[in-house]
């Protein structure tokens, strides 16, 4: 077995791992770090796939560069949006009542 | 460009730009109001009197220009087109009168006076409209510009019927754009035309073409209030007086009725709809609105209600006289569409003005009321002869025309259509007419709002009523004039059947 | 001199700016920003209509390694209406924002970032450079969200951006794949060489997938109504006008333009399907709802719908009909992008006239401010597809469609979601014609300032002069590098 093919299989059983976590957690925080293996997953099938054809493809690389910035930002955000709605409703999963919106939000002092 | 081209846009734009101006006047500003409307109304009446010898002397007016993709939009004048305008811009004028004087003292007005001229503007976009796009266009804006008068007073009831009125004229709405849609795609891009347009297609064609035939008539006998598709018309009832008058005179059932006119005559031929075998049970359709309409009339109490049934009636009359297929019947049907609107429209301006005046709502208070007041019983009782078809008003001559055209189409049965039908007009209009002259007037009136002075009640609205009444007898007695209804419906028929 | 950089340059900038100088009047400052925006994309628009498509490549470095950015036709035509309605937007928050002080802070430099990283999707070549603008989308997109920073907008914050950073994986999976297959990221080479095998069905299966739940079509639909329904009105116009059409204008080019050989028809016919479960559901559910904001943020997921009914209509059928589902499906993108725009604008009016966002709160409105009252009119014009409007003309478009290629089931979904979206809209007049709420006292409203009003008026009229002027949008579209890859795409 070719070590790119190793890359993909391992990338897609981190993907299945953490897509099954995204979905069955509801705890935020689990889900940014589910949302992180994913990623992790998929830069592991770009550049392990894209091997073959030639000795070493700069363009995967810079792609999986790119994409780590992306994704690192983004969880930033996620978190940062997470420590603010935690600290005004001291929860930690988001539930269907998080959502209804009151007549007086627009009227409602902020923190 | 000449003038030619811009003419039956400044007819759409004396009303469309009215409304316009009329939405920004504050609610208070009733004298420049009412002066800037009443201007825009004489100023269209003009324009169209002037098209109308254009048209006589085969001068053409068109509006075109390109939409999208091979769709153009076009506005024309013919002679058929200036029968529709020529009737809803002088009906235009009286009911805003008459409208002025209505709704005196009443919140609301700038919105009520802006989506009267919009609903006129689409009512003149549908007489004008050169294809039957363009014609979708106007009749989906009638539909939103009547919606805000028929629940002007907004109580529950009058949000209620508008919700009813909306549910039928939106399906009705997606059932015409399925066939124009539909006709497009088998046909292509065409403009109206005398005689039609469908003749030379592929006779594989035909039986698509009955299909796309029944979405329209479908689509367009919602609004011509054809049974079993009228329910949204005596509903529709519960809005002020001026609007049942041009809504139900004019502007949304003759929309209908007149849409009917062009896809049967502009659309299909009436040689090609005839060979299709479509008219005959067009005809029958209408004859089943008529009676159903008079014998529902005869059992509704209240008078607004009641004429709202015969106008259900009435319109149908226009249909039957276009499905007979023949020259004759024709013009009986294409007056029909005029004399119908003047002498329903003088019924609503009465039955506005007994409600306004003495409160009478009902039927049966209307007894006596011809002593309290003559003038507007007298226009009533005109209204009424010319909707039984009695000489010498203007429903006579439609009836005349109709029966007469029924024979020459070889098509008897009619006859008993239309006899029935004037019997049943009868025997609900005689007995209201009999009490207004010869009933005992009770003590007191049921709620008296204007007291007797100089006239029997106020003269805005009384005129437009006196008017309206002395039309429809001078459109029967100089029938036989050059520049009556009659002979315009002629000039048509004879475009129409000699090419 | 190529226009293209500055349509990044220039919203970059901005935000720069009014993020670093927040002292500045930076609500004015980006007025004449979008001013100065707007002529750059106005520019654009005319090269390319007399000269055609445009490539560009940043510092001169080639594709692969390099970024290269491409205006065709469609994309002079979205970076228009982008302008148009950012434009609009802006001055409108310029009124909006005096009464939310503490979220104008913010608002001006994400406003600029979404500006920037839309005109980068629009403009974008390669499917990478896609990735990394519909992630900066997001971002911007889920910032502006939360500019209330309230509980309710938190949490519909973070569902947004956990969905939409679940649909960027699903996406940069296919992208990932794809790039193994076919060593290229560039769309134009990728049409060239893109077979139908089993790597690029699932490739294109996760792209799809990832994108569907972008653009928030039913099933993924769910996180859309809280987000738009409780931002701040300029925002949800932005959001429900603009940033859903970016991953669907992805989708759409993917399919149609590259994989248009690949699509199987069973593909399509299941992306109309549901296409028109949104369009039914959608419409059920703003029927359903209280809240005004609510009933239009369905009313986008609903309208999203009739999008996804471009696929079975292009897909598989005679050129002509493909070309015509095409053009009828971009030209809804834009008359919704108007409509929408011009009906959260108004709404955003209303809501603040009233001081409830309540539907039930709206009685009686129709004379105390008869103007947003009216431009939401026009706008529901232009989404119930009546002529004439842009939408009308939309639906047109789709019918003539799929009547000619015999799909008659599309017909009766367009005809009966046209049907249930005026049932939503009326819900919305009828309250506002009541009498008996004014006679007794509600309905008095505060002053709405003029520029609000009139901006969502502004929006609206457009929508409906598309109507009369939708030939000019559909001759660019079929400009000739669009309409070479049409041609691919109904072979």
């Amino acid at each position: 077995m070719s070590a790119n093919l190793w890359f993909a299989l391992v990338g897609a059983g981190l993907i299945a791992l953490a897509a099954f976590t995204f979905f069955v957690q509801t705890h935020l925080l689990r889900r940014i770090f589910a949302f992180n293996i994913m990623g992790s997953g998929v830069f592991l099938i770009m550049v392990g796939m894209a091997q073959h054809l030639r000795q070493t493809d700069p363009v995967p690389q810079a792609l999986v560069l790119t994409g780590i910035v992306v994704a690192v930002s983004a969880t930033a955000l996620a978190l940062l949006i997470f420590r603010r709605f935690y600290a005004l409703s001291a929860a930690v999963t988001l539930t269907q009542d998080n959502d209804t919106l009151g007549d007086s939000y627009e009227q409602e002092p902020r923190q | 460009m000449n003038i030619n081209f811009w003419l039956p846009l400044m007819v759409l734009a004396t009303s469309l730009v009215s409304a316009i101006v009329i939405f920004i006047i504050p609610d208070e500003r009733n004298i420049l109001r009412g002066a800037f409307n009443l201007l825009a109304a004489i100023v269209k009446i003009a324009i169209v009197a002037g098209m109308i010898v254009g048209v006589y002397y085969q001068q053409e007016f068109e509006t075109r220009f390109t939409l999208i993709g091979d769709i153009d939009f076009v506005l024309r004048a013919d002679a058929l087109s200036l029968l529709f305008a020529g009737l809803s811009s002088l009906l235009w004028l009286f009911t805003t009168i008459y409208a002025m004087g209505y709704l005196r003292g009443t919140p609301n007005r700038s919105r009520f006076f802006g989506f009267f001229s919009l609903c006129v503007a689409s009512t003149m976009g549908i007489a004008m409209a050169g294809n039957l796009f363009t014609f979708l266009i106007f009749f989906e804006m009638l539909t939103l510009s009547t919606y805000p008068l028929v629940v002007h007073k907004g109580s529950k009831e009058a949000l209620n019927s508008g919700r009813t009125y909306l549910i039928y004229t939106m399906a009705g709405g997606a059932v015409l754009l399925l066939g124009i849609a539909w006709l497009h795609s088998v046909v292509g891009a065409f403009d109206f035309a005398e005689t039609g347009v469908l003749r030379d297609v592929d006779a594989s064609f035909y039986p698509t073409l009955q299909i796309i035939f029944i979405l329209l008539i479908a689509g367009l006998g919602v609004k011509a209030a054809l049974v079993p598709l009228h329910g949204w018309l005596p509903k529709a009832m519960v809005a002020p007086a001026p609007v049942s008058a041009l809504l139900h005179a004019v502007a949304v059932v003759k929309a209908g009725a007149f849409g009917i006119v062009r896809v049967i005559y502009n659309v299909y031929g009436v040689e090609f709809a005839a060979s299709l075998q479509l008219l005959l049970p067009l005809a029958i359709l209408a004859s089943i609105t008529i009676i159903y309409g008079s014998v529902q009339a005869i059992r509704q109490l209240d008078l607004k209600k009641r004429l709202a049934f015969s106008t259900v009636s009435q319109v149908s009359y226009i249909i039957l006289g276009l499905a007979l297929f023949g020259p004759i019947a024709t013009v009986g049907g294409l007056v029909h569409l005029l004399h119908q609107g003047i002498m329903k429209v003088t019924l609503f301006f009465c039955a506005g003005l007994y409600a306004e005046t003495i409160g009478v709502k009902k039927i049966a208070d209307l007894s006596g009321a011809g002593q309290r007041m003559p003038l507007t019983s007298a226009a009533f009782t005109i209204g009424a002869f010319g909707m039984i078809g009695i000489p010498p008003t203007a429903g006579f001559v439609s009836k005349w025309y109709l029966g007469w055209g029924a024979m020459e189409a070889g098509a008897p049965w009619v006859l008993a259509v239309l006899l029935t039908s004037s019997a049943l007009n009868a025997i609900y209009f005689l007995p209201i007419v009999h009490k207004l002259w010869f009933g005992k007037a009770p003590q007191q009136w049921p709620a008296e709002h204007i007291p007797f002075k100089r006239f029997e009640t106020n003269p805005w609205l009384l005129w437009p009523a006196i008017i309206t009444a002395a039309f429809s007898i001078g459109a029967g007695l100089l029938a036989a004039a050059g520049w009556s209804p009659l002979s315009w419906a002629e000039l048509i028929a004879v475009r129409e059947y000699l090419p | 001199m190529n226009l293209i950089p500055f349509l990044l340059v220039i919203p970059l900038a901005w935000a720069l700016i009014s993020l670093l100088l927040p002292r500045l009047p930076i609500g004015p400052i980006a007025l004449l920003g979008m001013l100065v925006q707007s002529l750059a994309t106005a520019l654009l628009w005319r090269s390319v209509q007399l000269h055609g498509a445009e490539r560009y490549a940043i510092g001169d470095w080639m594709a692969p390694l390099g970024i290269t950015l491409v205006a065709d036709g469609l994309t002079v035509t979205l970076l228009a209406i982008t302008a148009l309605i950012a434009m609009v937007c802006a001055f409108y928050a310029l009124f909006y924002l005096r009464s939310h002080r503490h979220e104008a802070r913010y608002f001006w430099p994400l406003f600029w970032f979404l500006l920037a990283s839309l005109n980068g999707i629009w403009l974008a070549g390669d499917l990478f450079n896609l990735y990394v603008g519909l992630e900066l989308v997001t971002f911007a997109a889920v910032g502006m969200v939360i500019l209330s920073a309230n509980r309710q907008t938190l949490a519909a914050g973070l569902r947004y951006l956990y969905m939409a950073l679940l649909g960027s994986i699903g996406y940069l999976l296919g992208v990932a794949l794809l790039y193994s297959a076919y060593g290229t990221l560039d769309m134009r080479q990728l049409a060239e060489l893109i077979e139908p095998n089993w790597t690029t069905h699932v490739a294109m299966l996760s792209i799809s997938l990832g994108l569907l739940v972008k653009t928030a079509i039913f099933p993924f639909h769910f996180w859309l109504p809280p987000a738009h329904g409780g931002a701040l009105a300029p925002v949800s116009a932005l959001l429900s006008a603009l940033v859903v059409k970016s991953s669907f204008y992805i989708l759409a080019r993917l399919w149609l333009d590259v994989g248009a050989d690949v699509l199987p028809v069973i593909t399509a016919q299941g992306f109309g399907l549901i296409g028109a479960c949104a369009i039914f559901y959608g419409g059920f559910k703003a029927l359903q709802q209280d809240e005004i904001k609510m009933l239009v943020a369905y009313s986008t997921v609903a309208q999203l719908g009739y999008l996804m009914l471009v696929f079975p209509l292009a897909a598989g059928t005679a050129p002509e009909h493909s070309m015509l589902a095409w053009q009828g499906g971009m030209l809804h993108v834009l008359a919704h992008a108007l409509a929408k725009s011009a009906m959260f604008l108004s709404v955003g009016t209303l809501v603040l006239a009233v001081g409830s966002k309540k539907i039930d709160a709206l009685a009686g409105i129709s004379t105390r401010i008869p103007l947003s009252l009216f431009a939401f009119g026009l706008a529901g014009v232009s989404l119930m597809g009546l002529p004439p409007s842009g939408g009308f003309n939309a639906k047109w478009l789709m019918l003539q469609s799929a009547i000619g290629s015999g799909q008659w089931h599309w017909v009766v979904v367009l005809s009966l979601g046209s049907l249930l979206t005026a049932t939503y809209i009326f819900k919305v007049f009828r309250v506002s014609f009541d009498q008996q709420a004014i006679d007794s006292g509600k309905g008095l409203v505060k002053r709405a300032p003029w520029g609000m009003e009139l901006s969502a008026l502004f929006l609206a009229g457009l929508a409906i002069a598309l109507g009369f002027a939708a030939a000019l949008p559909v001759e660019l579209l079929s400009l000739p590098e669009v309409e070479s890859s049409l041609m691919e795409a109904s072979q």
